[in-house]
């Protein structure tokens, strides 16, 4: 009797002590978490995201914390990898939120992790920011999610009425990966926004693969036959190079048009010439930068030998709109729930933030009102400034 | 009419892959009636060989050390990558399954899948996740055949692969150790009392199943030159398919049944929405398994033996 009342009493100690302590101390450090693409389909991705922010945290530390209402906090950095899969990015979301007791957090990149780590997040009351998913329903009906990129409803549009302008074709084919939220999402806002400046059917060609897949020489030779002027593919790295080399075996001479997806330092390498002269909206251009993005892409390709892509200078603006966030609420009360939320407020109150992406006032759904630039592939491989475009 | 041709010759390439993939399957399985499900990252394994060696050769010759005349470079990486990738097969046999050859079949079909994510994420730790792009052994000449739009790479691509496969064949029916192997398939108790080595022979098979499964590597660099550690995963499991279709443990069965996977594939994606790609080409193989269910040249009594 007297063990086993023994055992009870020791598990309630523990209990207690368990439960007691996160909650009675205060929190001396700020943690960040980074929810990254490490591994997985787009390793690169979660690659420059890590990069930039540690190139942050660099600064901060360099600072000797991050200032918060007079007081100076360290710092840390929680980066978690989501293998590129969606279920993995939930379960690190849930990680961060509930275990390390993150503040906020930063990431994932692509939509197919981010609208699931988004639903998480908002979910569990913890503000979050995702640099480069551009699926509207990332944020959508979602208080604490935000984003430091535009939209792919945004980016259908622009894409349409720059080939429109640009070329003058009333003829479209699109080529895209239905099991994949990113591509899929993109591809009915450009047709929507298609048809509507050339009428119904001038998208004569709507053909689709599944990921992994490796051979798209049926729809491209479809869209041949179609009579398309030219094609749209928003597809990433892994998929873009293959693509364009089958399109080019298969005797197709037109244009082919993508978007941000492309923005990877990758694919110029894996692509080579074959992706020299063709076009695709980004979120920035490192070609002809000037002041702080200049700075920025000095300081990242001193350190890592190469020039960062979008998903780092996202990434960058993210952290800087965090810090500015977690900044203007003025001071770290110690508990958690609270902090969340007074960094959630401050983050929706942000108008005509300086990012090195862009100027960037946040809407009440957590999407930036900001423009889309225009980047041509030079014939040197480089990302080339080309304009700017709106819907 | 051109559509028709040119989907022909797409087919006739993606079918090729399914074929010599699916020989390896067979191969294996005739002798040791068992699947390897290794097979596919074997496949990987041997694509991402042909890239060093292949890599290794261009340095070594434009470093001038070893002067190559260019077009030996992709016969060499062949036969070189071919007996790497033999040694790893017959590694993963001596390893992996032959201290199961008395277990239950179930768990030697999952040593195999254990071996597959092995040789993934060793792949993924040793070389990250990073994409290697498959050097450019010939250069692409794009010429009209007919209606069809042609490569030489292409023409390339199914020309080896059925060389492969005649070459394979007159092995298993004219050699005395194609002899052996047949044999064994046919009595897997028997033929040790007869003197045959079985792990010999086992070996065998896995090693020329895993050199077929490196030429697949290497012409698959050659047609889609982007590699990464997963890629022998999804065409790994279709060309599983396509040795069952063909008929359990006959090589010839599988390289047919290849090629059929590649032309429903291609056909279906070229005449409905290609959303339905792999629903109704998944599909009718569905039914053509409910009418033949031993696949086109499978035995029945094999079937009913094992697994």
């Amino acid at each position: 009797m007297s063990r086993t009342f023994m055992v009870i009493l020791c598990l309630v100690a523990l209990i207690c002590a368990g439960c007691g302590s996160p909650a009675s101390t205060t929190q001396p450090v700020i943690k960040i978490g980074i929810n990254a693409e490490m591994t997985g389909d787009i390793p690169k991705v979660g690659e420059g995201t890590k990069f930039a922010a540690q190139m942050w945290l660099e600064d901060i530390e360099a600072a000797g914390g991050l200032e918060v209402g007079g007081k100076k906090y360290k710092v840390e950095l929680v980066i978690e990898d989501n293998e590129s899969k969606a279920e993995s990015a939930v379960a690190v979301q849930t990680k961060m939120i509930s275990q390390d007791r993150v503040l906020v957090i930063v990431g994932p990149q692509a939509s197919k992790q981010a609208i699931p780590a988004g639903e998480v997040a908002n979910n569990l009351e913890t503000p979050m920011i995702s640099p480069w998913s551009t699926n509207p329903r990332t944020t959508l009906d979602r208080p604490w999610v935000f984003r430091a990129c535009f939209l792919d409803s945004f980016q259908g549009p622009v894409i349409a009425n720059f080939v429109t302008e640009e070329y003058g074709f009333t003829k479209a084919a699109v080529l895209y990966d239905v099991a994949s939220d990113y591509p899929k999402g993109l591809a009915e806002y450009f047709k929507q926004a298609w048809e509507k400046l050339h009428g119904p059917g001038s998208v004569v060609a709507y053909e689709s693969f599944t990921t992994k897949d490796r051979d798209f020489s049926a729809q491209i030779t479809k869209i041949i036959g179609s009579g398309a002027e030219f094609f749209f593919t928003p597809q990433y790295y892994d998929e873009v190079p293959l693509i364009l080399k089958q399109a080019r075996e298969l005797g197709w001479d037109n244009p082919i048009v993508g978007s941000d997806s492309w923005g990877s330092a990758e694919l110029v390498n894996l692509a080579g010439d074959l992706c020299y002269g063709l076009f695709f909206p980004t979120h920035y251009a490192a070609a002809g930068a000037t002041g702080a993005t200049k700075e920025f892409i000095d300081r990242y390709e001193a350190k890592h030998g190469y020039i960062p892509d979008d998903v780092a200078a996202l990434t960058w603006d993210s952290m800087l709109l965090v810090q500015k966030a977690i900044q203007d609420t003025g001071e770290i009360t110690g508990d958690l729930a609270k902090d969340r939320k007074n960094v959630r407020d401050a983050l929706a109150q942000i108008k005509d933030f300086e990012g090195i992406t862009g100027k960037l006032t946040f809407t009440e759904d957590g999407d930036p009102i900001k423009a889309a630039v225009i980047v041509r592939i030079s014939d040197q491989g480089e990302f080339e400034f080309y304009g700017y475009a709106s819907p | 009419m051109g559509f028709v041709m040119q989907n022909i010759v797409n087919a006739l390439q993606w079918g090729s892959f399914y074929a010599v993939i699916a020989l390896g399957y067979s191969m294996v399985y005739s002798v040791l009636m068992l699947f390897n499900f290794a097979h596919g990252d074997i496949f990987m394994t041997g694509a991402y060989i042909g890239f060093f060696v292949s890599t290794g050769l261009l340095a070594l010759s434009s470093l001038g050390y070893v002067v190559l005349p260019h077009w030996l470079i992709l016969p060499l990486t062949i036969i070189l990558a071919m007996f790497l990738t033999a040694t790893v097969g017959m590694l993963v046999e001596r390893v992996a399954y032959r201290p199961l050859r008395g277990a239950p079949r179930a768990s030697a079909a999952l040593t195999g899948l254990m071996v597959g994510i092995i040789l993934q994420t060793l792949n993924l730790a040793l070389l990250g996740a990073r994409r290697r792009t498959f050097p450019l052994l010939i250069e692409t000449e794009t010429f009209q055949i007919g209606l069809a739009s042609v490569t030489n790479t292409r023409i390339m691509i199914v020309l080896v692969s059925l060389l492969m496969m005649l070459v394979l064949h007159q092995f298993v029916k004219r050699t005395k150790w194609g002899m052996a192997m047949r044999a064994m398939a046919y009595d897997f108790a028997a033929i040790p009392l007869m003197g045959v080595p079985i792990n010999t022979i086992a070996l065998l098979a896995f090693g020329l199943g895993s050199a077929l499964a490196a030429v697949a590597g290497i012409l698959f660099g050659i047609a889609y030159p982007v590699l990464e550690p997963y890629m022998g995963m999804l065409v790994g499991w279709k060309a599983f398919v396509a040795a069952i279709l063909g008929g359990r443990g006959s090589v010839m069965g599988a390289a047919l049944a290849g090629f059929l996977l590649g032309f429903i594939e291609i056909f279906v994606a070229a005449v409905f929405p290609s959303t339905l790609r792999d629903l109704i080409a998944y599909s009718i193989i569905l039914v053509i398994l409910t009418f033949k269910p031993h696949g086109f040249f499978g035995e029945s009594y094999s079937a009913r033996l094992r697994l």
